[in-house]
């Protein structure tokens, strides 16, 4: 009997002693629980505290009876029943949801209609139609802001007159210069790649065997793309739509240049304003209210789409017959090359062009200089700033700018490809799902709501790090951060595409998980790495929204410098420092394109 | 010293129940194949065996070695356990050239360059595609990727060479000669070789040994020849077997200790015991059959329902009564459609199984009349 029991305990005591060697023995067990730690600290913890301090008196509160740190509703109460709340909360909630509303359809109709042309019909130049087409991806959003300013300006509102008051003497009226309407068309211009990128995608997978049955069947063309074509690409438009909603209800850039001088508010330059203007609270609750709007409407669409489920679409030859446009070509074809020439070239040229314009508004060619872009400085002008390639601190801001977008996308690529990896390879583990929905969480975030939080976060010490504000370790950390769903998108499309056996022919061979990962998973994932580089550098060398309210004057990035300049009113020295980023943004897109064979429709897919 | 035993070996993909209770003791050198319909669990075990998956319950030695203790959660990495795999999706390295694919292994113990290059050219000639070392997997043909899997797995002269279904993916003439090398490969190596496949005839040409599996149990383990001859269960004998065994149901009674059946076929005495249900099946090969244009002493009248020739052979589908039987004759033959024919069998190539429990309860039995001269 006691031997019996003695032999159980050594039982036990082995399967324990097993058990912890096969946790640490395995790196995936280890690299897990590493993720699911730092994505905690970066992402859970800033969540929860931000959501605790609304709860509670501020040093800034200047109420007789609040005592710092102390427990309160009154940031909740004034903020959603108080005297200000229309203001604060309701009106700019109001303005974001109608824009929100606005862009989404404009956009997706836009960018659906504009894929089908190019990759369903006959359409000619579709190469460089479709580079066209994704150029605007390659912008800052708040680069068209400044566009629209150029032309529509007016000099009741802006100062100087823009081109149409220039050209016609009369100053376009108030709501088509600033507010909704120009913030609206602006974002759409800008967003509709998105829609174009994603059913594009989904479009070339469809195999036309699919559609050519149903024609076969008797179905006509009509009810082919009722019945067939759009269910198959509704996915696609559902995940390009909570893409393109969760980005516009986080806009700042747009909202700011466009609504601030008419004082039309979103709830981004709420936040903005009220953190600046010394309510951080009232920011901060604004903040955890956008975070809840965006994540209903995103729960609600994944709800749609999970229901419709169309994982892989598509027969193996994926050579479409493409349609005949007849006697629509030659329409088609001027609406296709004039909305590009608006969206993407247009604009790029009139930035350009008022960049060698010495007096802002004055088009005519004795205005022209290079002043600000390779000009000393000269008292006289523009407050003695010198041009963009003279200027120290458009310089330093560039080579932040650089710095930051490099290192994040790097960083970020790499934590894509890691995670893409554990959440494929074990999937049914608990720790996986935790980590997929850990790395999705960003995405509800919408920057300037993720920007607070980080900027309440990093002036003080969190668990045992250091300080953060300040420095560029920050920022790089939140555009990781805002970029993970990104990154973790395009490295878990590539990892689902290598399959497991290749791993495991090298496990039986007897290399370690390390030289698996290096050897075998790392250079077949190249193009998926690149994929997430390229993402990640795009949106971090045009990001303002995300840093705005971080950067301090050594770690100023061009984006931040442009809106300063933009905002003191030296719109040349800003316009050239966006053409700057263009200009690189460009250039790395291409090289990698070329070199790295990337396809960036791989990781923007939205939803999951 | 590279016997390989299972012992109780458990399997759940979650709820889902994959290997039930496997027993399977394999002989040092000997020529395993698994043998069973799609997604009896063939793969499965082969890859616990291999480490790539964990069974829940059961024990699993290697060479005398304890590998796996699923009770005490024991699980030794697969590189520790001195074998190796042939995917079936060859799972070669796209990335890497022929001889990268092959070398990879041997890098990992630490080799030295010069031998293992002379070791991967010896693997690389051994498969007959030396020449074909600098080239990149996308390259090759089909055939050519196989024998690169292959060479992959022998180079480190693993002690178990395991094959998932190694030649499901090449055509036809491809298979035979490939199945030709395998059986060379196997006598030079003399490594114990455990085989996947759910090709019946590929099985009883190979093996030394083969396990039948059905839904996650073994059902039995035998040489081809037993296996052929006398499958244990219904189920065996009906995948078993080409074109398939003809069955016929019939009902018996029991007397004097010996089972006695009335059939279509004629009457006869089994040996059986008395807990044998009333419903039985009987199977005869198509190969046993015999077809006589003319009526011939105890010949089965039957009726021509169809002839189908296939060059080498030849298949006769013949109906008594309702009962429709297939008969193989070698060589090119023709009978009239419906025509009358009589067919002769040999009684001791029959087997009877039990209708309720699907297993053997007879085999070579004897005609009745001829025990009847002993009653
Ligand atoms: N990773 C897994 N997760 C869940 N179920 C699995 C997994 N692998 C196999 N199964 C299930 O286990 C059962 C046995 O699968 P297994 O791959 O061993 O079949 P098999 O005999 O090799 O079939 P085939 O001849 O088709 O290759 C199947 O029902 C299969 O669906
Ligand atoms: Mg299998």
């Amino acid at each position: 009997m006691s031997e019996n029991s003695e032999q159980n305990g050594r039982k036990s005591s082995n399967k324990i002693k097993n058990l912890l060697r096969n946790f640490f023995t395995n790196p995936v067990y280890i690299i897990s629980f590493l993720i699911i730690a730092l994505l905690s600290i970066a992402i859970v913890y800033p969540l929860i505290k931000i959501a605790i301090n609304t709860f509670q008196w501020s040093a800034r509160d200047f109420i007789p009876s609040a005592v710092p740190g102390e427990f309160t509703l009154y940031h909740w109460i004034t903020t959603i029943t108080g005297e200000i709340s229309s203001s604060l909360l309701y009106q700019p909630m109001a303005n974001t949801l109608a824009i929100g509303a606005s862009v989404s359809v404009l956009a997706l109709t836009l960018g659906a209609v504009l894929a089908w042309l190019v990759t369903r019909t006959d359409i000619p130049f579709k190469k460089t139609l479709g580079f066209m087409m994704i150029l605007p991806y390659m912008f800052p959003s708040w680069f068209k802001a400044f566009v629209w300013l150029i032309i529509f300006k007016n000099d009741r509102v802006g100062g100087s007159p823009g081109l149409i008051q220039y050209l016609f003497s009369v100053g376009p009226p108030d709501w088509l210069s600033y507010g909704f309407v120009p913030i609206v068309l602006t974002l759409t211009s800008h967003y509709y790649v998105f829609s174009y990128l994603l059913v594009g995608a989904a479009l070339s997978t469809i195999s036309s065997s699919l559609e050519e049955s149903a024609n076969i069947l008797g179905a006509s063309k009509l009810q082919t793309m009722k019945r067939i074509t759009f269910p198959l690409v509704l996915p696609a438009i559902l995940s390009a739509f909570i893409l393109i909603i969760s980005k516009s209800l986080g806009s700042f850039g747009v909202p700011a240049f466009l609504g601030l001088p008419v004082r039309y508010y979103t709830m981004s330059t709420m936040i903005y304003s009220s953190i600046g203007s010394g309510r951080p609270t009232e920011g901060y609750i604004l903040s955890i209210i956008l975070i809840v709007l965006a994540a209903l409407i995103i729960y609600f669409n994944q709800k749609m789409i999970s229901k419709k489920n169309y994982e892989t679409i598509g027969g193996k030859d994926s050579k479409a017959k493409l349609i005949t446009l007849g006697k629509w070509k030659k329409f088609a074809m001027t609406g296709a090359v004039g909305f590009v020439f608006i969206v993407s070239v247009l604009p790029v040229v009139l930035l350009l062009w008022q960049t060698l314009m010495l007096k802002d508004g004055d088009y005519s060619l004795s205005n022209m200089t290079l002043h600000y872009w390779i000009g000393d400085s000269n008292p006289d002008i523009a407050n003695g700033y010198s041009g963009v390639f003279k200027n120290s601190t458009i310089l330093s801001a560039l080579k932040n700018s650089v710095i930051i977008a490099l290192t994040a996308s790097v960083l970020a690529a790499m934590a894509g490809l890691i995670i893409g990896y554990i959440v494929t390879r074990s999937r049914k583990m608990f720790s996986s799902k935790l980590i997929d929905q850990l790395s999705f969480l960003p995405y509800l975030i919408p920057g300037i709501a993720l920007s607070a939080i980080y900027l309440s976060m990093s002036t003080t010490k969190i668990l045992f790090l250091p300080v953060l504000y300040g420095t560029l370790t920050i920022l790089i950390l939140i555009t990781v951060v805002k970029e993970l769903p990104f990154a973790t998108r395009a490295g878990t499309s590539t990892m689902i595409q290598i399959g497991g056996e290749l791993e495991e022919a090298a496990k039986v061979s007897g290399a370690s998980w390390f030289k698996r990962f290096f050897r075998i998973m790392l250079p077949l994932s190249k193009s998926g790495l690149f994929t997430g580089f390229i993402i990640v550098f795009i949106s971090a060398m045009k990001e303002l929204d995300l840093i705005i309210m971080l950067v301090t004057p050594s770690t100023n990035t061009l984006t931040a410098a442009t809106f300063g300049l933009q905002e003191q009113g030296y719109p040349q020295i800003a316009n050239a420092s966006v053409a700057i980023i263009i200009f690189i943004i460009v250039v790395v897109y291409l090289v990698t394109t070329i070199f790295g064979k990337t396809d960036i429709s791989k990781g923007i897919g939205g939803g999951k | 010293m590279s016997g390989i035993e299972l012992a109780n070996v458990n399997k759940y993909f979650d709820k889902n129940h994959v290997l039930k209770n496997v027993n399977l003791k394999i002989e040092d050198g000997e020529f395993m194949t698994l043998l069973g319909p799609s997604g009896c669990g063939k793969t499965t075990t082969l890859r616990i065996i291999s480490g790539l998956e964990d069974p829940e319950i059961g024990l699993l030695t290697i060479g005398g070695k304890n590998i796996v203790n699923g009770e005490d959660k024991f699980y030794t990495p697969p590189s520790k356990r001195g074998l190796n795999l042939v995917f079936q999706s060859y799972a070669l390295w796209p990335h890497m050239t022929v001889f990268e694919n092959v070398s990879f292994g041997l890098e990992q113990k630490k080799m030295k360059k010069a031998e293992i290059r002379l070791k991967v050219e010896d693997s690389l000639q051994r498969m007959q595609i030396k020449n074909l070392m600098n080239r990149y997997p996308s390259e090759l043909s089909g055939g050519q990727q196989q024998r690169v899997a292959i060479a992959r797995a022998i180079v480190t002269e693993p002690k178990v060479l395991l094959l998932d279904e190694p030649l499901s993916n090449l055509d036809a003439k491809l298979r035979i000669e490939m199945r030709t090398e395998l059986k060379r490969l196997h006598r030079d190596l003399k490594t114990t070789i455990v085989y996947v496949t759910h090709d019946q005839e590929e099985a009883l040409t190979l093996s030394t040994r083969i396990s039948v599996f059905f839904d996650g149990e073994i059902v039995q383990s035998d040489t081809p020849q037993k296996l052929y001859r006398a499958p244990n269960d219904l189920r065996v004998a009906k995948f078993i077997g080409n074109p398939t065994i003809n069955l016929i149901e019939e009902t018996c009674s029991y007397k004097n200790n010996q089972l006695i059946i009335n059939s279509i076929l004629g009457d006869f005495f089994a040996d059986g015991d008395e807990n044998v249900s009333d419903n039985i099946t009987l199977s005869v090969k198509p190969e046993d059959i015999k077809i006589y244009s003319e009526p011939i002493g105890n010949g089965v009248e039957a009726q021509v329902y169809s002839v189908l020739p296939a060059g080498s052979e030849t298949l006769i589908q013949l109906r008594i009564g309702d009962q429709l039987l297939t008969a193989k004759e070698i060589g090119e033959v023709n009978y009239p459609l419906d025509s009358k024919v009589w067919i002769t069998f040999s009684f001791n190539k029959i087997n009877v199984y039990d209708n309720k429990t699907g297993k053997l309860i007879a085999k070579e039995v004897e005609e009745q009349t001829k025990k009847a001269q002993f009653a």
